[in-house]
């Protein structure tokens, strides 16, 4: 572990600057909502979890009702297809964030069957025609590895079929 | 609620980076409100610190500005978030009849850290981490959502960007004051559309800091109490997909029993000036319909008609606002500040005049996941 190692120092108006880095490892448990969604992506399945009180279906899929706090457990099957909420074409790079390479757009997309929007990177498209509205669809990945990018993305909904 | 005032403000000048450590910056800026509200340290009955560890580069960095803040031998406790918090935890132990003052500190040096990758850090690495948002990219879709619902315009926002850069030329703690135009906004470099260079906050350093004292701790001194007339906060749900992103629904929650503490009805006619957290243009129009100052979808002609211009009937942002100078959780405590300065008549080339009834506003986590409101008078609550 990297941490706190001075890896230079500097000066600035007759004062010292050191620059570090702090590089901290970490094992997250993933908890019971996100491993069944991953499992279900697995086998290119879009599983959301019902609120019977206040009917929605959230996805991706959460323990806690934000609305009426109850504890949530009835797995609902959703669409791999859905609609766009809202979208941004990016144009500045950041390599270590960005899975892709600018510009590219990220959007909400809400799954048929689903209440709520989920976040994602939207690609197949010319990113000058992406409009609020659109029907897309989620592209999985061939090798899963139980992490959000198993949607690889989304793509118009009906097109370049044969990629899952 | 009992009569509580701000007896006590100071901010450093904003600016990128400063060469003063964080310890210094929280140093200066409580000895100032020390000296702005004629007392010693030892007046103060307890201290409530903010810090961002991921911002700091250290964990439970409370700690490293202990003597700073005047913690050391004192009850000391911190908030993680926007200043607007801090000082409303401030205020509830100085509601509490244990303390009779309390003294709010909070800092941030942006620059020391790398701003687009610690906000990353606030998504969930189980889930949506990986896509790579910061700030920038996250409120984009935001300001989409909005703008596409109401059919507010870019040169709508960049009004609000040409009047708040405007208004931190009178400011002499803004960080980027400028003279430019709608067309110079329009002009500027897309990062993430409809977001442009020019509609975005500044990466900066600086402190801030206030005093909190219950009535009968309020000296008279050299400068006019301000007094807390209503306050509150709401928090929305943390995933982006799960909100309706085109309204403000916590903030409308928080300013509703804000407004309700305060006794005020009508707030567009009823407070003289705001200072609201608008960390991208397109956040102030979203805030003036949350905060009620018009209705939903009405912000672009309110921006149009000069209303919330420094000549208009409700000024908003005088200071040049977060857009001017955006310490991050710095910024919600300057709107008090600035709200202070004001009601005191002490605000300078930035001074409303006549200010009676301030409204000072601080949001927290993304997309403004938590809302905090202030209303802030130059008289109390309830007469003595």
């Amino acid at each position: 572990m990297d941490n706190e190692t001075i890896l230079e120092v500097r000066e600035k108006d007759g004062l010292l600057v050191h620059q570090g880095v702090i590089r901290v490892p970490y094992t997250w448990a993933a908890g019971e909502a996100a491993s069944q969604f991953y499992a279900g992506l697995a086998r290119k399945v879009i599983y959301g979890i019902r609120c019977t009180h206040c009917d929605m279906v959230f996805v991706p899929p959460k323990k806690t009702c934000h609305q009426c706090f109850a504890e949530l457990g009835e797995w609902v099957k959703v669409s791999s297809r859905g609609v766009l909420e809202t979208f941004t074409v990016v144009h500045y790079s950041e390599p270590e964030l960005h899975p892709v390479q600018a510009p590219f757009a990220y959007g909400i997309i809400k799954l048929d069957g689903a209440s709520t929007g989920m976040a994602h990177i939207i690609q197949g498209v010319d990113l000058d025609r992406l409009q609020a509205g659109m029907s897309l669809e989620a592209v999985f990945k061939e090798q899963p590895e139980g992490n959000y990018l198993d949607i690889t993305c989304f793509r118009p909904a009906g097109e370049a079929k044969g990629h899952g | 609620m009992d009569n509580v005032a701000i007896i006590g403000v100071a901010q450093t000048k904003y600016e990128k980076g400063k060469t003063k450590n964080y310890a210094e910056l929280v140093y200066e800026v409580s000895r100032m409100a020390l000296d702005d509200a004629g007392l010693e340290l030892a007046d103060i009955d307890n201290v409530v610190t903010t810090t961002n560890d991921f911002y700091d580069g250290r964990t439970i960095a409370c700690m490293a500005i202990a003597e700073a803040a005047g913690s050391y031998g004192r009850d000391a406790t911190n908030v993680e978030g926007d200043g607007t918090l801090s000082a409303f935890y401030g205020l509830m132990r100085t509601l509490s009849d244990v303390y009779g003052t309390t003294l709010v500190t909070t800092h941030c040096k942006v620059s020391e850290g790398a701003p687009r990758k610690i906000f990353n850090q606030m998504f969930d690495p189980i889930y949506d981490r990986r896509l790579g948002m910061d700030a920038i990219s996250s409120s984009a879709l935001q300001a989409r959502a909005y703008m596409d619902r109401y059919g507010i315009t870019q040169e709508q926002c960049a009004r609000v960007s040409v009047k708040n850069h405007g208004n931190a030329r009178n400011n002499p703690y803004a960080h980027v004051p400028l003279d430019i135009t709608v067309e110079d906004v329009m002009k500027s470099p897309v990062l993430a559309d409809p977001i442009k260079r020019l509609d975005v906050a500044p990466v900066s350093d600086g402190a801030c800091a206030i005093i909190l004292a219950k009535e009968d701790r309020v000296k008279n001194g050299r400068r006019k109490p301000v007094w807390v007339k209503g306050v509150a906060h709401c928090t929305d749900a943390y995933r982006l997909g799960e909100r309706d992103l085109s309204r403000a629904g916590a903030l409308e929650e928080a300013a509703r029993k804000a407004y309700a503490m305060a006794g005020v009805k009508d707030p567009s006619k009823e407070i003289d000036v705001a200072e609201v957290y608008d960390a991208f243009s397109y956040m102030e129009l979203l805030w003036y319909e949350g905060l009620g100052f018009c209705g939903a979808g009405e912000s672009g002609r309110l921006i149009d008609s000069g209303v919330t211009g420094m000549a208009g009937a409700l000024p908003v942002n005088p200071s040049g606002g977060v857009l001017s100078a955006h310490a991050v959780q710095v910024a919600g405590l300057a709107r008090i500040a600035e709200c202070v300065l004001q009601l005191r008549g002490e605000a300078g080339r930035r001074q409303v005049p006549g200010a009676k009834l301030a409204l000072a506003h601080g949001i927290t986590g993304i997309c403004a996941q938590t809302h905090c409101v202030w209303v802030l008078s130059d008289t109390p609550a309830k007469e003595v």
